[in-house]
This record gives C-alpha cells, structure tokens and sequence, in this order.
C-alpha cells in the first residue's frame, strides 16, 4: 500500500432493539461527538464526509440530504454510499490514498426500530418480474441456500445452532450488545421453523445504533490519538444479483472481497495471520459459509471448528466476539460498522472481558444481506 | 502529487426517452457496451466499477445498487454505488476518479442509468418522499414547490424577467436537435415558453426538462493506461462535491453556496484562477431553465444576477464565447437523473476531442466543466476536464 | 468517437401500447410504513405546536435562534442551550402559485390554486424560515416579503404536527 491509513477516532452509540428517545439525527450526533471528542478534533478540520443510509431504509428518497447537519459537514465535501459501511470505510480509504485528503469522517447509522414492515421492505429489494410475484416470506432465500449448504455436507445442523449459542453468550459481556442470551443447541434447532431449515433463533433481531469513525493519513495520526489502528487492506465484490444464477453454496463475493483485502495487506497465510474475526452471521450457517470463503477454515471445516470450540472466545480463532449479528443485533447497513467497532476495540487492547489476548491483525467482513450477493472485507492492525 | 492522473478514455450512451421498453438493467448494458466498444476494451480489462443512479423510488426496487449490478458490468468485480440526489451523474466520474487516482485501481467502468417511467402515478410523485418526514411532508408537497420558491426568489433578488430566463429552455432545446439522444428537440420561442400551462407560478410547462428513461457510461484509465488505449485521452484535472444543511428553508435560495465551494474545489485542484477565462465550455445542470443561470453564477462563470445578460446576448450559444450546455442539457435530451450528469460530461469529452459531430463548438476547447445538483437545493458537483 | 456512428440503446413506448396491452407490465403495490422516532427536539416541536405555540432553540455561541429546533447547532458544532418561545407570524421570503398536486396531476377546475411559500418566523433569527401554506388570500396580492400570520386547528383537532397550523394569512397591522 502506497500510504498508510489510520483509524484514529471511534464513537458509536449502544445497539438497542428500540431507541425512542433519540431521532435518527440526534443518533449520529451523539456517535460524532464522541468519536471527534476522542481526537479532539471540530467539523472543520474535516476534508470529507461519507455517509452510508439506503432510501428504504430511512423511509425517505435521496436519505443523502439528511446525513451532514448531525455530522457538523455543512458546507463540506459529503457522500452518501448506499452500501455497507465497509463500503464507505473503502471510500474514505481511497481519499487518503490521493493525498488530497487528510481527515476524513464515515459513518452509519441503522433505525430499524422505525421500519413497520420490515418483511415487506426486503421483498421489495427482490426482482420485480422474476421474483417478487412469489410473494415468499423474505427469508426463502436464506432457506434455499443454508438448505443447500447443508446438504453439501460444509456442516451439521447442530453445527449452525452452535454458532448462536456462541455468538449470544459472548453478547453477554458485551455492553453494547442488545440480544445477548444463554441458549443450548436444542433451543435453536426447536425454535419456530420460519424458512426451513432456517429457524427463529438462527436469524439475528434488528436493532438502533449509530458509528462514526475518524480516518487520517499516517502523518497525522500521531497528532490525533496514542493508538491508532490501520488499515492494512480493504476489498469489496459483488456476485450475480439473480436467484437463479447465483452460486447456492459458495459465499463468492466474500472469497473474492477476502482475495482483494488480503492483497492489499500482504497476507498470504490467513488462517495463520488473522488474530480475531468479525464476520456477518445474519443466519447462523453464514458465519461458517463466510469463515470458508475467506480462507479461515477450509471447506466443510467451519462447523466442527465451531463445535470443537475453536472459534471461541479463548480459542484459536475467536469469531464475533462481540456477539456478532446474532448477539449485538442485525443493524442493516451499520452492520460492518459493528463488526469495525469490536476489531477497532479488540486492536488497542480495549476489549475487556472480551479481549483476545496479543490481537495484533483483525479482519472485519460484511454482507448487504438478502438480497444481495455483495460483500467487502477490511484487514485492521495494530501496527 | 501522491494521485494518479486519471483520463476518460471511452463513452457511450443510449436514447433518453419518457419511457423505455428496456429494464434499467437493459439500459445500463446497453451504455456499457457502448462505451467499452468505444475504446476498444472488453469486460475483462475493467477493474472496478462505479454506479449512480437516482432514488430506489423510481424503478420500485429496494437496493436498486445490487439489482442494476450485473447490466453495469459489476458480475465478480469491486462494485459500489454512490448517491448525492441529483448531482449523482457528475458524482460519478468522481467516485470513479477517487477509486483510480487512489492508485487501488487502474481502469473503472463508471455506469449511470435511471428508469423513472416505472413510477406510477408519475414519477414526480416520488419526490414528496424527499420532503422532512415529520415537518413537510404533512403539507402534501410537490418536487415543483422547491423550484418555483427558488426561481422566484432568484428572479426577485436580481429582478429577472421569466421572458429572459425563457431564451434558456429556447436555445437548449434548439441545441438538442442536434443531439442523436434527445427526447425533447424543438425549435420553440419565447413566446411558446411563456404560453406554456403554468404548473407553479412562476414554472411554466417549457420552463422543465422531462422525466426520463436512459443510462449513460464513460471508461477511467489511469495515465499510463490512458495513453495505450487512446490518443486522445481527456484528464479529470478537478473533482469538486459540496453538501449544504438540510434545513433548506434557512438558507437564502437566490445563490448556490455549495455549488462555488464544490468549483472552488475542483478549481484549486486544476490550477484554475480564473474560471470566466479558463473555463471555455461548460455544461451546467439545467433542470430548469433558471437552473442554468443559477448555477453559471454559482460555478463563478458570471457574476451574481448577470449570467442571464450572457444569454440574452448570444454569448451562451454554440458559436458564443462561452457555449453553455451545447447538448441541449436536460431541457432538451432529457433528464434521466443520473445519467444527465454523465451525459453532459460526454458532451465536454467529446467537444475537447472534437468528437461532438453537428454540436462541436467552433475553436477547438481545451478546458471544459460539467456540473451536477441535486437533493434539497444542497449538493453541487464539479469536474473540470482537459484535453 | 461521435455518437452519430452509434447505434443508441433505448426504445420508447406509448402510454397507449400499455394499456392497449402490446407491452406486458406487472404492477406492484409496496407497503412501506415508518414509525420516525422524533426524538427530542422535533418532539418537543410538534408537541408544542399542539399547545398553539411555535418553538425555537438557541445556540449561546453563534446567537442563532432555530426553526426547526435542534439539539445540536450544526455550525458550531455544540449542544443547544434554552428553548425559546417565537411568535406565531412572520415574513414571506418566498413563494409559489401551484396548480398541480404531489402525483402531478392538475387541480381541478375552480378548485383554488396551492400557494406554498418560505415564511421566516418571527422571533427566530433573521433567514429562519419553515415551509408551509398560504390562505385566505387571492395569488395576485402575494408578494415577498408580505406579513402573515398562522391560522390554527382548533385545540381539540390538533395532532401534535405541522398541519395543526392550517395555513399563513396575510396579518393586519
């Protein structure tokens, strides 16, 4: 990498299932303050802003008007990336890499809580003449593939349930997670069938929250902060978007995202460079699909290593930490945004009880969820 | 200079029409295969690819980003989309610009395509969503409440007659005839204009650039690239964005702040001191006709309250000084969102080549400017090209 | 490479051949609901427009007093200080005379014309404006500029939202 890229400032908001006392502007507010308060930096020392909402999301068109006022970016070079976070985090990687950028400001923000018809609003992302007529539950998708996942021996069903019970008793030491529970193996495979084999408990709850993030280049990151964190790579891809053409098994972008990152970064050998992961585990089956496709695991190795404990905290491999999806909340395109927040934590020695001893390289990899078939990836280090 | 050089080296476009048989999928093939045919690369020499396109209420698709991906060329690839409202179509190159000048990438596909026909009752009515939730939407507005409070108080403050402002929708949609995309070519006049249905006082029917259907494509090189595919490469010397607050109503509407902070950016960054001369072709965004003299103002290629003086003397023509929107603009191709944007930096790009056939400008210009904006009266984008 | 030696994509149709059926469509109704959490300052807004009362919050720092209220003043970039009560007039800073709705489709015959305007509400700082309605005023004697004054919902019809104000119209002196 030509230039070295540093997260200096972090502020992020707790992950609640509700959030009534705060509107989506006054969200930002409070993560902008703290993650500007952390580097002492003001709005005007900023060069660029980029935001990350979807229209129907927000419930309003062109949700690219209301990001800047809660940000201080009046008046200022600002964009809106409809995409994960990770996605805005390449952008803002990419302004540094000009030279033309110094400090640049991501964020996301989720309002789930403010989405009354959630189901309908996913159905809405499917083809309209191919798809939506079907009118399915909006999780078929996620049935058709953990099915076909399964039936290609990469894991047992016990295997994905282990991955909840997992991720909701890390979530219980983790402040800001909102769905943190103690749950055996048997209640996850139990729980009401929603799109078979996908059960309840496999899919993680939505939730509120909101991330701000503070970027600068290498020359300034002695100013603003004692620990920064780097980004050593970033990589995003995107598969077919078609049902019917896309690889059922495979989580494709997400190899090629990996690829792309670890590229960037240096990294030939993940399984034995990556300290700790943050991986998208909206359903239980894709953090193992996910843990495949970028090299941690290989084929048909994810679900025992789960089993086996290896991606525990205190394993070989921890895996979400944090709780992931299933245990902090399913934040919609603030999900990648979690997912840097616990890495970010976990890198300057912050993590607390969840802290992985000696973290030294972290990977955080999102997916935009059903849908879509895009993910991106960002390789974090200490040094 | 830690940035690459970055070079438009290929375009292409399809027809803008008020309705397309084609899904914005099909569209944006169709721009994309123009524009690689255009420079003689095919998918597999595209490194990356950048996609604008306009509210997700128009086409009806939620995450319309993942269902335009693979028409624009963005199967397996490092595919994002972007979205600043209306200046989306010149945000493009500039996302674009940002993935090759960071040195990450070497070639980007930059993909615009908009399809606004799917909205029913008419794709106006997707704009009441752009209003606040909770303090506007309530009162039932329409997307022509925010033009007309901005032209008449333009027309207020510099005290502009609609009859002047007028020769702008004439002289664009007369440029349009020459445009083989154009939805809207006429040779109108003023008159036509002034007699046309009052929709707002003071919009007049004439006054607005339609609701289209359309994409549009342009291929980024790095410069070393550039110079291999092409011998007449034309460089991005400026990016420039610029967002104002959402509390519009607090702002005064008669000058675009945003859109001289977005120049004066993409201005510091080519070295330009002095836009009314170095700028010698330019396309801002026309909406509107009053948009075209608003933002001329604003990109500071006319002083305030005067820009409508260079129209009513000729100066703006094609064989003026200072051609102003010498495509037509969107008053006269059309307005798919998006693809306005890029369809108006294609038109600098091939006027600084000399490629731009019955609309190439006499001389031949070296500096161009094509110009975007968009949500509440908040955003401009700027790119400043040179051959 | 002019665009004349290529052979542009896009096809046009008429509104006619679709409901002739020469083009087959498919129709789909979303149902998207929101619940927007108003969160502190615009619910104190609209609870206060319940009350029949304009409300306004100031910065300390730059002095500007803002419609609509925010916890944050996005310029200095700090937390607002006190509430303050505005008065319910104010200055037309712009308007329009709109003859057709939200879908496009035109008024109908002898129904009034809409007259949205920018009214910069008094007691707040000078440019503060809201967007909001005319009435019971003819569109010829509009003018920038103009005083007016709000007309309310009865108390007992108010909802807590921007339509509990009826409309501005032009305050006598």
């Amino acid at each position: 990498m030509l230039e070295k890229v540093a997260i200096a400032g972090l502020g992020f908001t707790e992950f609640n299932s509700v959030s009534p006392g705060s509107s989506y502007r006054e969200l930002t507010y409070e993560a902008a303050v703290k993650a500007y308060e952390e580097v002492g930096i003001e709005p005007k020392d900023v060069d660029s802003f980029v935001c990350t909402s979807e229209d129907f999301l927000e419930g309003y068109s062109i949700s690219d008007e209301y990001c800047n006022d809660q940000l201080g970016a009046v008046l200022k070079s600002g964009q809106t990336i409809p995409g994960d976070f990770i996605h805005s985090l390449s952008v803002g990687v990419m302004h540094i890499l000009t030279g033309l950028f110094d400090i640049v400001v991501v964020q996301a923000l989720s309002k789930a809580s403010n989405m009354k018809t959630i189901p309908e609003m996913v159905n809405f992302a499917f083809d309209p003449v191919l798809t939506r007529p079907l009118d399915i539950t909006s999780y078929f998708t996620a049935g058709l593939e953990m099915n076909r996942y399964l039936a290609e021996e990469r894991a047992t069903r016990e295997q994905c349930a282990a991955v909840v019970v997992k991720n909701k008793a890390n979530a219980l030491i983790n402040p800001v997670a909102a769905y943190g529970a103690d749950v055996t193996i048997e209640q996850v495979v139990d729980s009401e069938p929603i799109a078979e084999p996908v059960r309840l408990l496999d899919i993680a709850p939505y939730a509120d929250g909101a991330v701000v993030l503070v970027l600068c280049s290498e020359k300034t990151a002695g100013s603003l902060t004692e620990k920064p964190v780097w980004i050593k790579g970033v990589g995003w891809s995107t598969d077919a978007p078609s049902l019917e053409s896309r690889d059922w098994t495979e989580g494709i972008a997400t190899r090629l995202a990996g690829d792309m990152a670890y590229k960037m970064a240096g990294i030939t050998c993940p399984a034995k460079d990556i300290d700790v992961a943050e991986v998208n585990d909206e359903i239980s089956f894709k953090e193992l699909q996910h843990l495949e496709a970028l090299r941690l695991f290989d084929e048909g190795d994810a679900g025992k290593a789960t089993e086996d404990g290896k991606t525990a905290l205190g394993g070989m491999l921890p895996v979400n930490p944090s709780g992931g999806g299933l245990g902090m909340g399913h934040l919609f395109e603030c999900s990648g945004a979690a997912k840097v927040v616990e890495l970010v934590q976990q890198l300057r020695g912050e993590a607390g009880p969840r802290q992985v001893p000696d973290a030294c390289i972290g990977l955080a990899q999102a997916w935009r969820g059903i849908p879509s078939t895009s993910a991106a990836v960002a390789v974090l280090s200490a040094d | 200079m830690a940035y690459q050089k970055v070079a438009i080296v290929g375009a292409g476009i399809t027809k803008f029409v008020r309705r397309a048989q084609e899904t914005g999928k099909e569209l944006a093939f169709q721009a994309s295969k123009m524009a690689l045919d255009s420079c003689g690369m095919t998918l597999k020499d595209v490194d990356c690819v950048s996609l604008g396109t306009a509210p997700d209420a128009f086409d009806g698709v939620h995450m319309k980003g993942e269902y335009l991906s693979d028409g624009s060329g963005g199967w397996r690839k490092p595919y994002m989309r972007q979205f600043v409202g209306g200046g989306t179509g010149v945000f493009a190159p500039i996302h674009g610009w940002l993935h090759v000048a960071s040195g990450m990438f070497d070639t980007c596909l930059v993909v615009c395509s908009e399809k606004m026909s799917s909205c029913y009752p008419h794709p106006q009515g997707a704009f009441i969503t752009i209003f606040d939730h909770t303090t506007e939407q309530a009162l039932n507005p329409t997307l022509i409440w925010i033009f007309a409070l901005e032209m008449n108080r333009f027309m207020s403050a510099y005290g502009i007659s609609k009859e002047d402002i007028a020769q702008v929708s004439v002289k664009n949609k007369k440029n349009a005839m020459d445009h083989p995309s154009a939805q809207l070519p006429m040779d109108i006049t003023v008159e036509d204009v002034m007699n046309s249905e009052t929709l707002a006082w003071p919009v007049n029917r004439l006054d607005i650039s339609p609701a289209s259907d359309g994409a549009a494509a342009i291929v980024l090189a790095s410069e070393h690239t550039a110079k291999r595919i092409t011998d007449k490469p034309v460089w991005i010397d400026g990016v420039g964005w610029n967002l104002d607050t959402a509390y519009w109503a607090t702002r005064d509407l008669a000058y675009p702040r945003y859109v001289e902070k977005a120049a004066r950016m993409a201005y510091d960054m080519a070295g330009i001191t002095e836009p009314k001369r170095e700028i010698e072709i330019a396309e801002p965004y026309d909406p509107f006709d009053y948009k075209e003299l608003h933002h001329m103002e604003g990109l500071l290629l006319a002083d305030r309250g005067k820009a409508v003086e260079m129209t009513v003397d000729g100066v703006t023509q094609r064989d003026g000084d200072r051609p102003i929107c010498p495509s037509g603009g969107a008053l006269g191709v059309g307005n798919p969102i998006a693809a306005t944007g890029l369809m108006k930096v294609i038109e600098i790009f091939l006027q600084l080549r000399g490629e731009a056939g019955p609309r190439q400008v006499p001389g031949t210009p070296h500096c161009g400017l094509a110009q975007a904006w968009g949500d509440l009266m908040q955003v401009g984008t700027v790119v400043v090209l040179r051959s | 490479m002019e665009l004349e030696k290529y052979e542009l994509g896009g096809t046009y149709y008429k509104e006619k051949d679709l409901k002739d059926g020469k083009l087959l469509s498919l129709d789909w109704k979303p149902k998207l609901q929101y619940a927007w959490d108003d969160g502190v300052a615009i619910g104190r807004y609209l609870a206060e427009l319940k009350k029949g009362n304009i409300i306004a919050r100031k910065c300390n720092k730059c002095g500007r007093i803002m419609i609509p209220p925010r916890m944050f003043c996005e310029l200095c970039w700090r937390p607002t200080d006190e509430w303050v009560d505005c008065k319910d007039t104010g200055r037309i800073s712009t308007y329009s005379i709109c003859y057709v709705n939200w879908d496009a489709s035109r008024i109908k015959k002898g129904e009034k014309p809409h007259l949205p305007a920018v009214i910069e509400i008094d007691g707040a700082s000078p440019g503060m404006g809201i967007m909001h309605i005319l009435g019971e005023v003819d569109p010829e004697d509009v003018k920038i500029g103009m005083k007016v004054k709000a007309v309310w919902k009865k108390p007992a019809e108010r909802e807590g939202s921007i339509t509990d104000i009826l409309y501005f119209k032009p305050a006598r002196r």
